[in-house]
């Protein structure tokens, strides 16, 4: 945009160190756990005087750090099981109705992304005492559901609309019923969009923390609860060695979908 | 028209709506219970005493807590303040990724964009490894003799603030960046054969240009930063309490519901306050730019 500009050169130096300096903030928090994570030492010394796999071991040894694990994944999938079909039917509702209707139903969807997470996570832990499910694998799941709804729409509604009607319209001509045309027609046709839907919603699900900070308790305490617990408490390495599988698993993730949806 | 005309086919066409209505009501329920339900009960639990009665205590007793104002007041300072360095660190920011080739430009938004996939817990631990009395950068400081003793770089504001301008900054950056690559590159090029030096040109073409950008950008930064609870929590060390923490502290410490909702009502009037504000300014901007444009 600037090539009008050949000879601001000081300028244009200017605008790219400080572009290299802010690229260097926004990277520099994630980077610098990974050799940490690999540090032999008890300390958080850096450069790691030795390396080794200890905080790893000491990970994956851990009863109550593999139970947290367990709780995500578990929580992380049936979000995205249920929170997909139901992101998929509101957002078929979205694009035939288009309009006024359309609006408010996604204004009512949007709501829990733009409410702070600690007003959600209060209320809802008010709600689940009174039902006595505070604690319950089902408070933190229903809570985890609502963010992922939006999220699902985000990636389906943009896919449904470059959708070509007519083919369900040929399959309603020819007689199949409406769940037949969303089953037979629909969904094989967005696959990779339902796939895509299906990640983020698990990622919305996994990197829940206010939520599940103030409904997970016990055995249904979350990997992000039991992060935060032992940050407030003390740092040890071991946050570096779950910080650093995560980061990858997340990177790993996030490039399969923009992968699939480019080719 | 004619087609609706036939009352069969209006009937048929009406039964398909109600049916296109009915997928949504999953969501819509889910929401309700799990979104909008909490929301009521916490302006009900605003009213109640822990014994179940009606009373306005809850009310008196946090309006006139000094700490809700401090709360209050701290809440405003990290937002202003992450907003303030958010526009300026995002804008040139922008700007550089708006003028550099297509394909550099994706390379570098994939890197800003690494920042928003990590958990935030991740990157609140690695804050704390960096900006620790013996961390990474208070090492880097006094080893070259810049400062002579450790910065108190966290278990504080500066830390929160850094934490939230970290968590920010991309979300801030991505509807900026949007409104820049937008702009017409033929008017930077008019404005430059006209004379305009690049200042010029960034402040005249380029910025108003853009401002929508910054203003969405600018929302989402104020609507983020109001609630953020971890960051203050951890980087905080208990000495950054806006009302976030507060309410936290009032609900696990002192088993205070009714005091925690009223902070969390006053977290909502905030919230609305700055809404509308935002909305005021925009068609108050939106009616200048057709004032002028007529003049």
């Amino acid at each position: 945009m600037l090539e009008a500009y050949p000879d601001g050169r000081l300028a244009r130096i200017l605008l790219w160190s400080l572009c290299a300096l802010v690229m260097a903030f926004l990277m520099l928090p994630t980077l610098v756990v990974v050799p940490l994570s690999f540090s032999a030492s008890n300390l958080l010394e850096f450069p790691p005087r030795a390396y080794s796999l200890r905080w790893y071991e000491t990970f994956f040894a851990s009863a109550t750090w593999m139970a947290a694990l367990r709780t995500s994944l578990i929580l992380g999938t049936l979000t995205a099981m249920i929170a997909v079909p139901l992101g998929l039917l509101a957002s078929i509702s979205m694009n035939r109705l288009g309009g006024r209707a359309a609006v408010t139903i996604q204004g009512v969807l949007l709501t829990p992304s733009i409410v702070p997470g600690i007003l959600l996570a209060i209320g809802l832990f008010f709600v689940l005492a009174a039902q006595h499910l505070v604690g319950t694998l089902f408070g933190v799941l229903v809570g985890h559901v609502v963010l992922a709804i939006p999220v699902a729409c985000i990636v389906l509604l943009p896919a449904l609309a470059r959708f070509d009607w007519n083919q369900v319209q040929a399959a309603r001509s020819l007689g199949a019923n409406w769940p037949r045309a969303i089953g037979g027609i629909i969904v094989p046709q967005l696959q990779i969009s339902l796939l895509s839907a299906t990640l983020m919603a698990f990622l919305t699900s996994l990197d829940e923390s206010v939520i599940s900070i103030f409904v997970a308790s016990g055995q249904n305490s979350t990997l992000p609860k039991l992060m935060f617990l032992s940050l407030r408490d003390q740092i040890d390495p071991t946050i570096a060695a779950i910080s650093t599988l995560w980061t990858v698993i997340v990177v790993v993730v996030v490039l399969v979908v923009t992968l699939r949806q480019k080719s | 028209m004619t087609v609706l005309a036939d009352p069969a086919l209006a009937a048929d066409a009406r039964r398909e709506r109600q049916f296109f209505l009915s997928l949504s009501l999953p969501a819509l329920f889910i929401v309700g219970l799990a979104a909008i339900l909490p929301i009521v009960w916490i302006i009900r639990q605003s009213f109640l005493t822990t014994g179940g009665e009606y009373t306005v205590g809850n009310y008196e007793k946090v309006l006139s807590s000094g700490l809700t104002w401090s709360a209050l007041a701290t809440t405003l300072e990290l937002s202003l303040g992450t907003l303030a360095i958010c526009i300026l660190l995002g804008t040139p920011l922008a700007l550089a990724l708006a003028s550099a080739r297509p394909r550099v430009a994706n390379l570098l938004m994939a890197f800003v964009m690494l920042p928003l996939w990590t958990s935030i817990l991740v990157r609140t631990y690695g804050w704390l490894v960096l900006l620790r009395r013996d961390g990474l950068i208070n090492a880097a400081l006094t080893g070259s003799g810049l400062t002579a003793e450790p910065l108190p770089l966290v278990y504080n504001f500066t830390g929160t603030l850094i934490g939230m301008v970290h968590y920010m900054l991309p979300l801030f950056l991505l509807p900026v960046y949007a409104a820049m690559r937008d702009i017409d590159a033929n008017l930077v090029r008019a404005s430059a054969s006209m004379g305009a030096t690049l200042g010029q040109t960034i402040r005249t073409v380029i910025l108003p240009l853009s401002s929508g950008g910054i203003f969405s950008g600018s929302i989402i930064v104020f609507i983020y930063t109001i609630g953020f609870f971890i960051t203050p929590a951890v980087l905080g060390g208990g000495k950054v309490n806006p009302l976030s923490t507060r309410i936290e502290r009032t609900l696990s410490t002192f088993q205070d519901w009714g005091s925690a909702s009223v902070l969390g009502i006053l977290l909502l009037v905030l919230m609305a306050l700055v809404g509308v504000m935002f909305l005021a300014a925009r068609r108050l901007i939106a009616g200048r730019r057709v004032g002028t444009a007529y003049a």
